[in-house]
Protein backbone atom coordinates (compact mmCIF):
# COMPACT_ATOMS: atom_id res chain seq x y z
CA UNK A 1 0.00 0.00 0.00
CA UNK A 2 2.08 2.90 -1.16
CA UNK A 3 0.99 6.47 -1.72
CA UNK A 4 0.03 5.95 -5.35
CA UNK A 5 -2.28 3.04 -4.63
CA UNK A 6 -4.07 5.09 -1.98
CA UNK A 7 -4.38 7.94 -4.45
CA UNK A 8 -6.06 5.71 -7.01
CA UNK A 9 -8.44 4.18 -4.47
CA UNK A 10 -9.36 7.66 -3.25
CA UNK A 11 -9.93 8.84 -6.79
CA UNK A 12 -12.16 5.79 -7.44
CA UNK A 13 -14.43 6.54 -4.48
CA UNK A 14 -14.54 10.31 -4.95
CA UNK A 15 -15.30 10.08 -8.68
CA UNK A 16 -18.17 7.66 -8.05
CA UNK A 17 -19.66 9.88 -5.35
CA UNK A 18 -19.38 13.02 -7.49
CA UNK A 19 -20.86 11.21 -10.48
CA UNK A 20 -23.90 9.76 -8.75
CA UNK A 21 -24.67 12.64 -6.42
CA UNK A 22 -24.00 15.66 -8.62
CA UNK A 23 -23.33 14.94 -12.26
CA UNK A 24 -26.15 12.44 -12.83
CA UNK A 25 -28.62 15.17 -11.90
CA UNK A 26 -27.38 17.96 -14.16
CA UNK A 27 -29.61 17.09 -17.15
CA UNK A 28 -28.28 20.01 -19.15
CA UNK A 29 -30.70 21.01 -21.94
CA UNK A 30 -33.10 18.32 -20.85
CA UNK A 31 -31.02 15.17 -20.92
CA UNK A 32 -27.26 15.73 -21.09
CA UNK A 33 -25.02 14.47 -18.31
CA UNK A 34 -21.23 14.39 -18.31
CA UNK A 35 -19.76 11.04 -17.33
CA UNK A 36 -16.43 12.07 -15.89
CA UNK A 37 -15.96 9.01 -13.67
CA UNK A 38 -13.95 7.48 -16.51
CA UNK A 39 -11.10 9.80 -15.46
CA UNK A 40 -10.18 6.90 -13.20
CA UNK A 41 -9.64 4.71 -16.26
CA UNK A 42 -7.88 7.49 -18.16
CA UNK A 43 -5.39 8.13 -15.37
CA UNK A 44 -4.74 4.57 -14.22
CA UNK A 45 -0.99 3.83 -14.21
CA UNK A 46 0.34 2.59 -17.52
CA UNK A 47 2.16 -0.42 -16.13
CA UNK A 48 -0.81 -1.68 -14.08
CA UNK A 49 -1.60 -5.42 -14.07
CA UNK A 50 -3.96 -5.86 -17.00
CA UNK A 51 -6.38 -8.35 -15.44
CA UNK A 52 -6.67 -6.26 -12.29
CA UNK A 53 -7.29 -3.14 -14.38
CA UNK A 54 -10.05 -4.81 -16.40
CA UNK A 55 -11.69 -6.12 -13.25
CA UNK A 56 -11.53 -2.79 -11.41
CA UNK A 57 -12.98 -0.96 -14.41
CA UNK A 58 -15.83 -3.44 -14.50
CA UNK A 59 -16.55 -2.82 -10.81
CA UNK A 60 -16.40 0.95 -11.41
CA UNK A 61 -19.00 0.71 -14.16
CA UNK A 62 -21.17 -1.69 -12.19
CA UNK A 63 -21.23 0.67 -9.21
CA UNK A 64 -22.41 3.53 -11.43
CA UNK A 65 -25.04 1.17 -12.87
CA UNK A 66 -26.19 0.22 -9.41
CA UNK A 67 -26.78 3.85 -8.50
CA UNK A 68 -28.31 4.71 -11.84
CA UNK A 69 -30.53 1.61 -12.24
CA UNK A 70 -29.20 1.10 -15.73
CA UNK A 71 -28.54 -2.65 -15.77
CA UNK A 72 -25.00 -3.20 -17.01
CA UNK A 73 -24.45 -0.49 -19.59
CA UNK A 74 -21.77 1.46 -17.75
CA UNK A 75 -20.01 -1.76 -16.81
CA UNK A 76 -19.84 -2.83 -20.46
CA UNK A 77 -18.69 0.59 -21.65
CA UNK A 78 -15.97 0.82 -18.97
CA UNK A 79 -14.83 -2.70 -19.70
CA UNK A 80 -14.41 -1.96 -23.39
CA UNK A 81 -12.43 1.25 -22.94
CA UNK A 82 -10.28 -0.40 -20.28
CA UNK A 83 -9.49 -3.29 -22.62
CA UNK A 84 -8.75 -1.06 -25.59
CA UNK A 85 -6.84 1.59 -23.65
CA UNK A 86 -3.44 0.24 -24.80
CA UNK A 87 -4.59 0.69 -28.40
CA UNK A 88 -5.59 4.29 -27.73
CA UNK A 89 -2.34 4.96 -25.90
CA UNK A 90 -0.29 3.48 -28.72
CA UNK A 91 -2.15 5.53 -31.34
CA UNK A 92 -1.68 8.77 -29.46
CA UNK A 93 1.75 8.45 -27.89
CA UNK A 94 3.44 6.02 -30.27
CA UNK A 95 6.97 5.11 -29.26
CA UNK A 96 7.01 6.73 -25.85
CA UNK A 97 4.21 4.38 -24.83
CA UNK A 98 6.08 1.32 -26.10
CA UNK A 99 9.00 2.22 -23.86
CA UNK A 100 6.64 2.94 -20.97
CA UNK A 101 8.14 6.36 -20.45
CA UNK A 102 4.98 8.36 -20.92
CA UNK A 103 3.71 10.10 -17.77
CA UNK A 104 0.00 10.87 -17.94
CA UNK A 105 0.47 13.91 -15.73
CA UNK A 106 3.09 15.48 -17.94
CA UNK A 107 1.78 15.27 -21.46
CA UNK A 108 1.01 18.18 -23.74
CA UNK A 109 -2.46 19.63 -24.09
CA UNK A 110 -2.92 18.47 -27.69
CA UNK A 111 -2.00 14.86 -27.02
CA UNK A 112 -4.11 14.83 -23.89
CA UNK A 113 -7.10 16.13 -25.82
CA UNK A 114 -6.77 13.48 -28.53
CA UNK A 115 -6.41 10.71 -25.93
CA UNK A 116 -9.43 11.91 -23.91
CA UNK A 117 -11.55 12.37 -27.04
CA UNK A 118 -10.77 8.88 -28.31
CA UNK A 119 -11.61 7.23 -24.99
CA UNK A 120 -14.73 9.30 -24.28
CA UNK A 121 -16.16 8.75 -27.75
CA UNK A 122 -15.69 4.98 -27.53
CA UNK A 123 -17.22 4.91 -24.05
CA UNK A 124 -20.24 6.97 -25.04
CA UNK A 125 -20.95 5.06 -28.23
CA UNK A 126 -21.07 1.77 -26.32
CA UNK A 127 -22.95 3.35 -23.44
CA UNK A 128 -25.79 4.88 -25.44
CA UNK A 129 -26.09 1.98 -27.89
CA UNK A 130 -26.67 -0.37 -24.97
CA UNK A 131 -28.80 2.06 -23.00
CA UNK A 132 -31.21 2.70 -25.84
CA UNK A 133 -30.77 -0.82 -27.25
CA UNK A 134 -32.83 -0.28 -30.33
CA UNK A 135 -31.42 0.22 -33.79
CA UNK A 136 -34.50 2.05 -34.99
CA UNK A 137 -33.38 4.84 -32.66
CA UNK A 138 -29.95 5.11 -34.26
CA UNK A 139 -30.29 8.84 -34.78
CA UNK A 140 -31.11 9.36 -31.13
CA UNK A 141 -28.04 7.29 -30.23
CA UNK A 142 -25.84 9.40 -32.50
CA UNK A 143 -27.26 12.65 -31.17
CA UNK A 144 -26.91 11.67 -27.53
CA UNK A 145 -23.39 10.33 -28.10
CA UNK A 146 -22.24 13.48 -29.86
CA UNK A 147 -23.59 16.04 -27.40
CA UNK A 148 -22.81 14.06 -24.27
CA UNK A 149 -19.28 13.41 -25.53
CA UNK A 150 -18.69 17.12 -26.08
CA UNK A 151 -19.94 17.84 -22.59
CA UNK A 152 -17.86 15.06 -21.03
CA UNK A 153 -14.70 16.02 -22.94
CA UNK A 154 -14.94 19.67 -21.88
CA UNK A 155 -15.50 18.81 -18.21
CA UNK A 156 -12.83 16.09 -18.25
CA UNK A 157 -10.23 18.41 -19.75
CA UNK A 158 -11.10 21.06 -17.18
CA UNK A 159 -10.70 18.57 -14.35
CA UNK A 160 -7.44 17.22 -15.75
CA UNK A 161 -5.98 20.70 -16.14
CA UNK A 162 -7.22 22.05 -12.82
CA UNK A 163 -6.23 19.06 -10.70
CA UNK A 164 -2.86 18.41 -12.30
CA UNK A 165 -0.23 17.28 -9.84
CA UNK A 166 2.81 19.47 -9.95
CA UNK A 167 5.23 17.33 -7.95
CA UNK A 168 8.44 15.89 -9.39
CA UNK B 1 -4.31 -30.70 -21.88
CA UNK B 2 -1.03 -28.88 -21.55
CA UNK B 3 -1.88 -26.87 -24.62
CA UNK B 4 -5.31 -25.93 -23.36
CA UNK B 5 -3.82 -24.68 -20.10
CA UNK B 6 -1.16 -22.78 -21.99
CA UNK B 7 -3.82 -21.23 -24.16
CA UNK B 8 -5.84 -20.20 -21.11
CA UNK B 9 -2.80 -18.64 -19.45
CA UNK B 10 -1.70 -16.85 -22.58
CA UNK B 11 -5.10 -15.33 -23.20
CA UNK B 12 -6.19 -14.79 -19.61
CA UNK B 13 -6.75 -11.04 -20.03
CA UNK B 14 -8.87 -11.53 -23.08
CA UNK B 15 -10.88 -14.35 -21.49
CA UNK B 16 -11.50 -12.27 -18.37
CA UNK B 17 -12.61 -9.43 -20.62
CA UNK B 18 -15.01 -11.71 -22.51
CA UNK B 19 -16.42 -13.15 -19.30
CA UNK B 20 -17.07 -9.75 -17.74
CA UNK B 21 -18.45 -8.38 -21.00
CA UNK B 22 -20.86 -11.30 -21.18
CA UNK B 23 -21.91 -10.62 -17.58
CA UNK B 24 -22.54 -6.93 -18.23
CA UNK B 25 -24.50 -7.72 -21.38
CA UNK B 26 -26.68 -10.13 -19.40
CA UNK B 27 -27.38 -7.35 -16.87
CA UNK B 28 -28.14 -4.95 -19.70
CA UNK B 29 -30.54 -7.27 -21.45
CA UNK B 30 -32.27 -8.06 -18.19
CA UNK B 31 -32.69 -4.37 -17.49
CA UNK B 32 -34.53 -4.02 -20.79
CA UNK B 33 -37.15 -6.58 -19.90
CA UNK B 34 -39.82 -5.79 -17.37
CA UNK B 35 -39.66 -7.43 -13.95
CA UNK B 36 -36.36 -9.16 -14.53
CA UNK B 37 -33.74 -6.65 -13.41
CA UNK B 38 -33.15 -8.07 -9.98
CA UNK B 39 -29.39 -8.22 -9.52
CA UNK B 40 -28.12 -4.70 -9.97
CA UNK B 41 -30.47 -2.12 -8.59
CA UNK B 42 -30.40 0.93 -6.38
CA UNK B 43 -32.62 -0.60 -3.69
CA UNK B 44 -29.66 -2.06 -1.81
CA UNK B 45 -28.51 -0.55 1.47
CA UNK B 46 -25.44 1.19 0.01
CA UNK B 47 -26.98 3.22 -2.81
CA UNK B 48 -30.31 3.54 -1.01
CA UNK B 49 -28.54 4.80 2.09
CA UNK B 50 -26.40 7.29 0.19
CA UNK B 51 -29.37 8.61 -1.75
CA UNK B 52 -31.54 9.06 1.31
CA UNK B 53 -28.67 10.80 3.11
CA UNK B 54 -28.22 13.11 0.16
CA UNK B 55 -31.93 13.70 0.01
CA UNK B 56 -32.18 14.57 3.69
CA UNK B 57 -29.92 17.54 2.89
CA UNK B 58 -31.42 18.65 -0.40
CA UNK B 59 -34.93 18.33 1.04
CA UNK B 60 -34.67 21.66 2.79
CA UNK B 61 -34.34 23.58 -0.44
CA UNK B 62 -37.70 22.41 -1.75
CA UNK B 63 -39.72 22.93 1.44
CA UNK B 64 -41.49 26.06 0.24
CA UNK B 65 -42.74 24.50 -3.00
CA UNK B 66 -43.70 21.37 -1.12
CA UNK B 67 -45.76 23.41 1.34
CA UNK B 68 -47.64 25.19 -1.40
CA UNK B 69 -48.39 21.90 -3.06
CA UNK B 70 -49.69 20.37 0.17
CA UNK B 71 -51.85 23.43 0.83
CA UNK B 72 -53.38 23.15 -2.61
CA UNK B 73 -54.06 19.47 -2.11
CA UNK B 74 -55.59 20.18 1.30
CA UNK B 75 -57.83 22.78 -0.18
CA UNK B 76 -59.05 20.42 -2.83
CA UNK B 77 -59.61 17.58 -0.39
CA UNK B 78 -61.48 19.86 2.02
CA UNK B 79 -63.75 20.93 -0.76
CA UNK B 80 -64.47 17.37 -1.72
CA UNK B 81 -64.99 16.38 1.91
CA UNK B 82 -67.60 19.01 2.51
CA UNK B 83 -69.31 17.91 -0.67
CA UNK B 84 -69.33 14.29 0.45
CA UNK B 85 -70.54 15.15 3.92
CA UNK B 86 -73.54 16.85 2.46
CA UNK B 87 -74.14 13.76 0.38
CA UNK B 88 -73.95 11.25 3.17
CA UNK B 89 -76.31 13.27 5.37
CA UNK B 90 -79.03 12.75 2.82
CA UNK B 91 -78.67 9.00 2.44
CA UNK B 92 -77.44 7.04 5.41
CA UNK B 93 -74.84 4.54 4.30
CA UNK B 94 -73.30 2.31 6.90
CA UNK B 95 -69.54 2.04 6.82
CA UNK B 96 -69.19 2.96 3.17
CA UNK B 97 -65.54 3.65 3.48
CA UNK B 98 -64.42 0.20 4.47
CA UNK B 99 -66.87 -1.62 2.24
CA UNK B 100 -66.72 0.31 -0.97
CA UNK B 101 -63.06 1.07 -1.23
CA UNK B 102 -60.47 -1.68 -1.28
CA UNK B 103 -57.74 0.94 -1.75
CA UNK B 104 -55.51 2.31 0.98
CA UNK B 105 -52.83 4.93 0.53
CA UNK B 106 -49.37 5.15 2.10
CA UNK B 107 -47.17 8.19 1.73
CA UNK B 108 -43.52 7.90 0.71
CA UNK B 109 -40.67 10.24 -0.10
CA UNK B 110 -38.87 10.11 -3.42
CA UNK B 111 -35.12 9.89 -2.88
CA UNK B 112 -34.03 9.46 -6.47
CA UNK B 113 -35.80 10.42 -9.65
CA UNK B 114 -34.60 9.91 -13.24
CA UNK B 115 -36.18 11.34 -16.35
CA UNK B 116 -33.42 11.80 -18.89
CA UNK B 117 -32.88 8.18 -19.92
CA UNK B 118 -35.01 5.80 -21.96
CA UNK B 119 -35.71 3.53 -18.99
CA UNK B 120 -36.26 5.63 -15.92
CA UNK B 121 -36.72 4.46 -12.36
CA UNK B 122 -37.66 6.24 -9.15
CA UNK B 123 -36.44 5.23 -5.70
CA UNK B 124 -38.59 5.79 -2.60
CA UNK B 125 -37.97 5.33 1.09
CA UNK B 126 -40.57 2.64 1.78
CA UNK B 127 -39.92 -1.08 1.45
CA UNK B 128 -40.94 -4.53 2.62
CA UNK B 129 -40.84 -3.22 6.18
CA UNK B 130 -43.81 -1.00 5.34
CA UNK B 131 -45.53 -3.91 3.55
CA UNK B 132 -44.88 -2.50 0.10
CA UNK B 133 -44.85 -5.26 -2.53
CA UNK B 134 -44.29 -5.21 -6.31
CA UNK B 135 -47.22 -4.24 -8.56
CA UNK B 136 -48.62 -1.52 -6.36
CA UNK B 137 -49.47 1.74 -8.07
CA UNK B 138 -47.80 5.03 -7.17
CA UNK B 139 -49.41 8.46 -7.60
CA UNK B 140 -49.00 12.05 -6.48
CA UNK B 141 -51.83 14.40 -5.67
CA UNK B 142 -51.93 15.39 -9.35
CA UNK B 143 -51.60 12.14 -11.25
CA UNK B 144 -49.90 8.81 -11.71
CA UNK B 145 -46.16 8.23 -11.35
CA UNK B 146 -45.55 4.53 -11.94
CA UNK B 147 -45.69 1.04 -10.51
CA UNK B 148 -43.59 -0.57 -7.76
CA UNK B 149 -41.21 -2.98 -9.43
CA UNK B 150 -38.71 -4.13 -6.88
CA UNK B 151 -38.54 -3.86 -3.10
CA UNK B 152 -35.86 -4.27 -0.47
CA UNK B 153 -36.14 -4.00 3.31
CA UNK B 154 -36.22 -0.19 3.42
CA UNK B 155 -36.51 1.00 -0.18
CA UNK B 156 -38.53 0.31 -3.30
CA UNK B 157 -37.92 0.98 -6.93
CA UNK B 158 -40.71 2.37 -9.08
CA UNK B 159 -40.82 1.76 -12.79
CA UNK B 160 -41.68 5.27 -13.89
CA UNK B 161 -44.25 5.98 -16.62
CA UNK B 162 -41.22 7.45 -18.38
CA UNK B 163 -39.88 3.96 -19.09
CA UNK B 164 -40.03 2.09 -22.36
CA UNK B 165 -41.12 -1.07 -20.52
CA UNK B 166 -44.03 0.56 -18.78
CA UNK B 167 -47.54 -0.25 -20.04
CA UNK B 168 -50.39 1.20 -18.04
CA UNK B 169 -54.07 0.93 -18.84
CA UNK B 170 -55.59 4.32 -19.41
CA UNK B 171 -58.67 5.69 -21.05
CA UNK B 172 -60.74 8.74 -21.81
CA UNK B 173 -62.62 10.42 -19.02
CA UNK B 174 -65.73 11.07 -21.06
CA UNK B 175 -66.11 7.63 -22.60
CA UNK B 176 -65.08 4.08 -21.79
CA UNK B 177 -62.57 3.47 -24.57
CA UNK B 178 -59.15 2.56 -23.28
CA UNK B 179 -55.62 1.91 -24.49
CA UNK B 180 -52.15 1.51 -23.08
CA UNK B 181 -49.89 4.29 -21.98
CA UNK B 182 -46.34 4.21 -23.34
CA UNK B 183 -43.43 6.63 -23.63
CA UNK B 184 -41.32 7.28 -26.71
CA UNK B 185 -38.34 8.59 -24.74
CA UNK B 186 -38.34 12.13 -26.06
CA UNK B 187 -40.05 14.62 -23.81
CA UNK B 188 -40.47 13.93 -20.06
CA UNK B 189 -43.74 15.91 -20.04
CA UNK B 190 -45.39 14.12 -22.96
CA UNK B 191 -46.43 10.45 -22.96
CA UNK B 192 -48.29 8.48 -25.61
CA UNK B 193 -51.53 6.57 -25.49
CA UNK B 194 -51.97 3.90 -28.13
CA UNK B 195 -54.67 1.49 -29.29
CA UNK B 196 -57.58 3.83 -28.71
CA UNK B 197 -60.06 2.63 -31.38
CA UNK B 198 -60.90 5.07 -34.15
CA UNK B 199 -64.54 5.19 -33.12
CA UNK B 200 -63.56 7.33 -30.15
CA UNK B 201 -64.39 10.99 -30.42
CA UNK B 202 -61.35 13.00 -29.37
CA UNK B 203 -60.65 16.66 -28.85
CA UNK B 204 -57.50 18.46 -27.82
CA UNK B 205 -57.66 19.16 -24.11
CA UNK B 206 -59.66 16.04 -23.23
CA UNK B 207 -58.67 14.46 -19.94
CA UNK B 208 -57.09 11.01 -19.77
CA UNK B 209 -57.53 8.97 -16.58
CA UNK B 210 -56.71 5.49 -15.34
CA UNK B 211 -59.60 3.19 -16.07
CA UNK B 212 -59.43 0.69 -13.24
CA UNK B 213 -59.24 -2.39 -15.44
CA UNK B 214 -56.19 -3.69 -13.59
CA UNK B 215 -55.71 -4.25 -9.89
CA UNK B 216 -53.02 -1.58 -9.74
CA UNK B 217 -54.78 1.75 -10.04
CA UNK B 218 -58.34 2.61 -9.03
CA UNK B 219 -60.47 4.19 -11.73
CA UNK B 220 -60.30 7.91 -12.18
CA UNK B 221 -56.76 8.91 -11.28
CA UNK B 222 -55.69 11.77 -13.51
CA UNK B 223 -52.92 11.31 -16.07
CA UNK B 224 -52.98 14.30 -18.39
CA UNK B 225 -54.66 16.09 -21.25
CA UNK B 226 -54.57 15.43 -24.99
CA UNK B 227 -52.29 17.80 -26.90
CA UNK B 228 -52.18 16.04 -30.23
CA UNK B 229 -53.65 12.95 -31.90
CA UNK B 230 -53.48 11.13 -35.21
CA UNK B 231 -54.55 7.82 -36.71
CA UNK B 232 -51.87 5.15 -37.06
CA UNK B 233 -50.75 3.66 -40.39
CA UNK B 234 -53.57 1.14 -40.60
CA UNK B 235 -56.10 3.87 -39.84
CA UNK B 236 -57.66 1.76 -37.14
CA UNK B 237 -56.24 3.18 -33.93
CA UNK B 238 -55.40 6.59 -32.63
CA UNK B 239 -51.94 7.53 -31.39
CA UNK B 240 -52.37 10.28 -28.85
CA UNK B 241 -49.82 12.63 -27.26
CA UNK B 242 -50.67 13.44 -23.67
CA UNK B 243 -49.33 16.25 -21.55
CA UNK B 244 -48.95 14.96 -18.01
CA UNK B 245 -50.56 16.68 -15.03
CA UNK B 246 -47.47 15.78 -13.02
CA UNK B 247 -44.18 17.47 -13.63
CA UNK B 248 -42.15 14.25 -13.72
CA UNK B 249 -38.92 16.20 -13.26
CA UNK B 250 -40.05 17.51 -9.89
CA UNK B 251 -41.60 14.89 -7.63
CA UNK B 252 -41.25 15.16 -3.87
CA UNK B 253 -43.81 13.03 -2.08
CA UNK B 254 -45.86 10.21 -3.52
CA UNK B 255 -48.65 7.90 -2.38
CA UNK B 256 -48.48 4.14 -2.75
CA UNK B 257 -51.83 2.52 -3.48
CA UNK B 258 -52.57 -0.80 -1.88
CA UNK B 259 -55.45 -2.79 -3.28
CA UNK B 260 -56.62 -5.26 -0.66
CA UNK B 261 -58.64 -7.17 -3.26
CA UNK B 262 -55.69 -7.65 -5.60
CA UNK B 263 -55.02 -11.28 -4.65
CA UNK B 264 -58.67 -12.21 -4.97
CA UNK B 265 -58.97 -10.63 -8.42
CA UNK B 266 -55.73 -12.17 -9.60
CA UNK B 267 -56.76 -15.66 -8.52
CA UNK B 268 -59.97 -15.27 -10.52
CA UNK B 269 -58.03 -14.08 -13.54
CA UNK B 270 -55.79 -17.11 -13.25
CA UNK B 271 -58.85 -19.37 -13.47
CA UNK B 272 -59.63 -17.72 -16.75
CA UNK B 273 -56.29 -18.66 -18.26
CA UNK B 274 -56.35 -22.30 -17.35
Amino acid sequence: MNKDTLLHIGRFVILILIQVMVLNHINFLGALNPYIYIIFILLAPININKSLFIFVSFILGLTIDMFGDSGGVHAAACLIIAFFRPVALRTVFGLSYEFQTVKLNHIGFGEKLVYVTLMVLTHHIVLFSLEIFNFSHILLIAKKTLFSSLFTIVITMLVLVLFRRNDS
Amino acid sequence: MQQIINFLIRNKHFLLFLLLLFLSLVFTIQSHSYHKSKFVGSTNFLSGGIYSWQHSISDYFGLKDENTRLLEENERLHNRLSFLEKDSMAIKYVDTISFNRPYTYTKARVIKNDYSKIDNYILINRGKKDSVVPDMGVITDKGIVGIIENTSENYSRIISILNSNSRINAGLKKSNQYGSLIWNGKDPNIVQLETIPRQAILKEGDTIITNGRSTIFPKGIGIGTIVNYKLDQNKSYYLIDIKLFNDMTDIGFVYIIKNSDADEIKSLEKLNHE
